[in-house]
């Protein structure tokens, strides 16, 4: 049996592939993707929420939201840490995102417009995210699904605090569910387009599910979140902007209407709403940091000079 | 005296909630991942304690007043914080000065207060609020080190920053009516009495730094007397947004 036999025999056998073991290139180069794209999707999403923290409604609300953003970056940490195992570095990852070739996920590129798209962004963007992300803390490559065990425990936090947001909204004045709904009707489509393309057009698909980097397919998620979504939404006493949904009997689950693929080509290929906004405040925050990181290198450079010359003198 | 009691846990509210809005503008924009992290769990710490002076100031009030009410229905004229946690972030560097003149401050602030016997309620805030705003010192000394003692620029532009942030630091030790009455209440002794140890720690930290203390120049004041400076007013327009364009909404 030669190494790339073993390796998928080892895979087939659910057992967890770690850094230092033997891994094909493609293996390498898929899982370097997959999870640095996912970091960066944390990290851009922070924007389109850190937008509502200054102005959140009370005091609490404001203290959720900045924890919510903050545990974001953190699973940005995780994940880079986790992509890092498999040999390339943060600064390259992230001048992959500054400079376009890397993507990230592309419900980020909508604006929030007003506070109810903090609910729906937790209800419906955190609960895809799950519905996504779950499968991956059983995933082949060990840090990785190490790295999601952390991640989903705090997601279903937030799908739950956003969920409480929108729960609020509808019970309260007229004009804050006429909110909520304008939210729910904005973020609808492009949640279930956070599923990525129907199965029929997926490239990478097949080999990921034999390596176990992908357990679901994206169509099979896609029908989990909307059967799961739509009675909480009835619960809110919100309507689905959908006019084809309905429930059906025969399959067990809800048939909804076709999506607007075109729409999520044009925000993949970066003419969303906010794609330019989001990497240019990125790129600003890494720019406008790099006297600080340049100091603090140069400091502990100096502090180990420092200490090995006091090593050496006693 | 109760009433100036109120007024006092109001000033100790009030720097910690405009403290941690100004550091919650950091979010998604700060210059590593890690200290992005780092300046959103100050700004969440500081935010706690607001909430938790503000609350007990409202009930001292007894007019029905709850922490919302005061954070989002007093105008810039009402807010008595000191100037220096209003002011804009401006750089980093800016951030973290501001911050380590600040943090030495509230470290002796509430080591007075949650030393004392007089108001329980107070000490047991302040007790908490000690335990993070030492945290909170010892990372913003720290990098007011890294960065005097980092580059020749990141030198260069902390001495600024400590130079136009200076001026702010004399009104941390102003006394007056209120202060005095919490001082013969025995809740806190003057703000004058602090500025000895805060002065000393802060040019150790100065020292460390490679950073020159400014002499003292022109000194602003104004914030405990609701005089403050044009950024605050902004500041609250942006916060209270939503609360005064929906009045009586539940969120
Ligand atoms: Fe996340
Ligand atoms: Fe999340």
């Amino acid at each position: 049996m030669d190494l790339n036999q073993r390796f998928e025999a080892y895979i087939a056998s659910d057992q967890k592939i770690e850094a230092k073991d033997w891994m094909p290139d493609a293996y390498r180069k898929t899982l370097i993707r997959q999870i640095s794209q996912h970091a960066h999707s944390e990290i851009i999403g922070m924007q389109p929420e850190g937008n509502w923290i200054t102005r959140a409604p009370s005091l609490k609300r404001k203290s959720i939201l900045l924890a919510k953003v903050q545990d974001e970056a953190g699973h940005g940490l995780y994940l880079y840490s986790a992509a890092e195992t498999l040999g390339i570095s943060r600064d390259e990852m992230f001048d992959a995102l500054h400079t376009g070739k890397a993507k990230y996920s592309s419900i980020f590129n909508y604006p929030t417009l007003t506070w109810a798209d903090m609910g729906a962004i937790g209800w419906l963007v955190d609960g895809a995210a799950i519905m996504n992300q779950v499968p991956l803390c059983k995933c082949s490559y060990g840090p990785y699904a190490r790295a999601m065990v952390r991640v989903c425990k705090e997601e279903s936090f937030h799908q739950r605090q956003g969920f409480q947001i929108m729960l609020n909204l509808s019970n309260g004045t007229p004009e804050q569910k006429e909110m909520a709904q304008d939210a729910l009707n904005r973020w609808w489509w492009p949640s279930l387009m956070m599923f990525g393309p129907n199965d029929a057009s997926s490239k990478h698909s097949e080999q990921s599910m034999r390596w176990k980097i992908k357990r679901f397919s994206n169509d099979e998620l896609r029908q989990r979140f909307v059967d799961m979504t739509v009675p909480q939404a009835e619960l809110l006493g919100l309507t689905v902007p959908d006019l084809d949904l309905k429930w059906n009997e025969a399959t067990g689950h809800y048939d909804f209407g076709p999506i607007d693929w075109s729409e999520f080509e044009q925000v993949v290929a970066g003419n969303g709403p906010c794609n330019r906004e989001r990497i240019e405040a990125r790129v600003a925050a890494h720019e406008n940091g790099a006297w600080v990181r340049d100091a603090a290198a140069a400091y502990a450079e100096k502090s180990a000079k420092r200490a090995s010359s006091q090593t050496s003198a006693a | 005296m109760a009433d100036q009691q109120h007024e006092w846990i109001l000033r100790l509210g009030d720097d910690a909630l405009v403290l941690a809005q100004r550091l919650s503008e950091w979010c998604s924009h700060g210059p590593a991942l890690e200290e992005d992290i780092a300046l959103s769990n100050i700004a969440l710490d500081l935010l706690g304690q607001a909430r938790a002076l503000l609350t007990l100031a409202g009930q001292r009030e007894s007019q029905g007043r709850d922490e919302d009410a005061l954070a989002y229905f007093r105008t810039d004229r009402e807010f008595c914080n000191a100037l220096l946690v209003e002011l804009p972030n401006g750089h980093f560097g800016d951030t973290i000065v501001r911050q380590m003149l600040f943090d030495q401050f509230a470290v002796l602030r509430y080591e007075a207060l949650a030393s004392q016997a007089v108001d329980l309620e107070l000490a047991a805030i302040a007790a908490k609020a000690l335990k993070e705003v030492r945290y909170h010192a010892a990372h913003s000394a720290q990098w007011v080190v890294r960065l005097g003692d980092g580059t020749e620029e990141s030198h260069r532009r902390v001495q600024k920053s400590l130079n136009v942030l200076w001026q702010y630091t004399a009104e941390l030790f102003e006394d007056d009516a209120v202060s005095k009455a919490c001082d013969e209440a025995g809740v806190q002794p003057l703000n004058g009495s602090f500025t000895a140890r805060w002065t000393e720690q802060v040019r150790a930290i100065l020292d460390e730094a490679t950073l020159t203390c400014p002499e003292s120049t022109a000194l602003l004041t104004g914030g405990r007397s609701g005089r403050h400076t044009e950024h605050l007013s902004y500041m609250l327009a942006e916060m209270q947004v939503l609360q005064r364009t929906y009045p009586g909404a539940e969120w």
